[in-house]
């Protein structure tokens, strides 16, 4: 099961670079939530705040707090535990090209010492099919390599890497953003179906898929967050006149 | 692209085409109907279809590459035709012969005096101090690799890499001089009767060697030597590796080393294993350090601690030595085999790398 997110005041670094500014935001569990912006405008730095993949470049930096079902992820625990909790899909697939692509599911488990291969095999089995990529891969699951297949079913592979630990939160940074349009939309029916198991937060700048998978969703401009509100109402009455300007194309 | 000709070039583009590209001004000063050919393109047009070009370029290529062939086949048939003596003397024998000491009864590998040559010590010598050296600097030299791309200060990264491509800038008659003089001694002091007192029971340390030299020296020095090949091509291929990997493991909560483990030595082993196959290309054929460490006797020991020879130190010990035209073809043909054994090992080294990569084929993207 997924759990909420509470983020309160927080502050992001690339060097001199203010890339976050004073961000507040409470994220519901087992819902979607789409974050929206032109490029550069902090969307990505936010999510990438949310498991410390931020902190990671060694000119980044990152004040306030962020708490996951009540835990503090700065305060109260390292990187690598959080990390655990907190499943990542990235912009571009990016599988282990030397590993199977049952290797490639079960990954996130073997690397924590998970060794019972009979639960192994189901896990994968359930989570390709919960990635909707288990019939396409079936046959060859130890045969072929992660970097065998398409682009779109890479992306589903990196999906059920990610839930194959079974995370209380996914993240996804623009995960169709690489694919073709019929890829796309596999990706987003996946969003759909997951999203009553698990807390996602998809970034993407393609504001029909956020209209189409979230509940709600949170505008970002030059490093704040301008509004967060419920798709709906984003997307028909927002309140404030930079996101209207925004949705309706008038920049970004 | 078709002949363009210049009376095919439209007269200027209507102005409503390029809005605001080129200031109006600018369109109205070109001369309305363009005749005249271009200087640009007039130069192009002088310059034929450069099929000539092409065609030598590929012949060439073709010769570069054929005259590395040809090197390698003249130097194969200068070698066999110079150890033609052993070879008729010995035949295939003289690669795995033993003779037997008259007077010891201790097994004899090589006496000039008697024309009683074989080859077996010194393979066994060249092998036992490169596998060595490769023992002591593979782990080395990936561990450097590692700290170098993952974990050293953007800082010192710089420095250091510099430092370790240092090494292998040192003639080896110095890495010879500093082993003689400061290796072989601290070895026979301190070392060597520490791996007597520990590891003696595996024979492969009997301390009965007063002198210090033999193949440990040989296979310390020489993993000194190899070191900086190895750790500077590890260090290239890993970081190579797209970042992208590192992200993947990282995100499924792995502590440094697993990413390291799981993205980084995993995307890059072919070309580690390509980095050691150079490294131990250089341990085999390496001639002055380890003639001057390795103690240059015939003979075959199970304790790496004992004095024995290598191909390449018994070439360049006994060579301007050698009087009789036996012994001198006896040297040849240990470089013939010297040449072989590199083309066993490297043979084998790819079938090794085959053997890593078939399950999984190698990055594609």
């Amino acid at each position: 099961m997924g759990v909420s997110i509470q983020v309160t005041n927080l502050n992001a670094w690339y060097g001199a670079n203010h890339t976050l500014q004073d961000i507040n935001l409470n994220i519901p569990a087992n819902h979607a939530t789409a974050l929206i912006g032109p490029s550069g405008c902090g969307k990505s730095t936010f999510v990438r705040c949310l498991n410390r993949m931020h902190e990671t470049n060694p000119v980044a930096r990152v004040t306030g707090s962020v708490r996951m079902g009540g835990m503090d992820i700065y305060a109260d625990t390292t990187p690598v535990e959080i990390r655990r909790r907190v499943g990542m899909v990235f912009q571009r697939p990016n599988p282990f090209p030397t590993m199977s692509i049952y290797d490639n599911v079960a990954a996130g488990l073997k690397l924590n010492g998970y060794s019972n291969r009979r639960a192994l095999d189901e896990i994968v089995e359930k989570t390709l099919r919960n990635s909707a990529l288990w019939d396409e891969v079936k046959d060859d699951l130890k045969k072929k390599s992660g970097a065998s297949l398409s682009g779109g079913q890479q992306q589903r592979l990196c999906i059920a890497r990610a839930l194959a630990v079974d995370p209380e939160v996914l993240l996804m940074d623009e995960p169709a953003s690489a694919l073709d349009p019929v890829s796309t939309s596999k990706i987003e029916d996946l969003i759909f179906q997951l999203k009553a198991q698990y807390t996602i937060v998809i970034v993407t700048h393609n504001m029909q898929q956020a209209a189409r998978v979230a509940e709600n969703t949170g505008f970002f401009l030059n490093g704040r967050m301008v509004e967060f509100d419920s798709t709906h109402k984003i997307f028909t009455n927002p309140s404030d006149k930079r996101t209207e300007d925004y949705i309706t194309g008038r920049f970004g | 692209m078709p002949d363009i000709r210049a009376s095919d070039i439209p007269a200027a583009s209507p102005p409503a085409s390029s809005p605001g590209s080129k200031p109006a001004g600018a369109d109205s000063a070109l001369p309305a109907p363009l005749t005249e050919v271009s200087a640009q393109r007039r130069f192009l047009l002088s310059r034929g279809n450069s099929a000539l070009a092409d065609r030598v370029f590929k012949w060439l290529m073709v010769l570069c590459a054929l005259s590395i062939f040809g090197i390698v086949v003249l130097i194969v048939w200068q070698l066999v035709l110079r150890s033609q003596l052993t070879w008729h003397a010995f035949g295939f024998r003289f690669f795995y012969q033993t003779f037997t000491n008259p007077d010891s009864h201790q097994p004899m590998y090589w006496d000039p005096v008697n024309s009683l040559f074989s080859a077996v010590p010194f393979i066994y010598g060249t092998l036992v101090s490169s596998f060595l050296a490769l023992l002591m600097a593979v782990p080395l030299a990936v561990g450097t690799a590692i700290f170098l791309t993952e974990m050293c200060p953007r800082a010192l990264r710089g420095p250091l890499a510099f430092l370790t491509e240092l090494l292998a800038a040192i003639p080896s008659v110095i890495y010879g001089l500093w082993a003689v003089f400061v290796l072989v001694p601290i070895l026979r002091e301190h070392v060597n009767p520490l791996l007597t007192q520990w590891l003696g029971w595996t024979g492969l340390f009997n301390n009965d060697n007063p002198t210090g030299l033999g193949f440990l020296a040989a296979g310390v020095i020489l993993a000194v030597m190899i070191l900086p090949i190895i750790s500077s091509l590890t260090r290239e291929v890993m970081s190579a590796v797209p970042h992208a990997q590192r992200e993947a493991a990282l995100a499924l909560g792995a502590t440094r080393w697993e990413m390291i483990r799981m993205s980084v030595l995993r995307n890059a082993r072919i070309g580690i294993v390509g980095a050691i196959i150079l490294g131990l290309g250089r341990a085999l054929g390496e001639t002055m350090a380890v003639t001057m460490v390795i103690g240059n006797t015939p003979e075959i020991h199970r304790s790496l601690l004992a004095n024995g020879s290598s191909m390449a130190a018994v070439i360049a010990n006994e060579f301007t030595e050698a009087v009789s035209n036996m012994h001198l073809s006896a040297l040849i043909e240990i470089g013939l085999a010297l040449f072989m054994v590199t083309i066993i090992v490297n043979a084998f080294a790819q079938v090794l790398v085959w053997a890593v990569t078939r399950g999984a084929p190698a990055q594609t993207r």
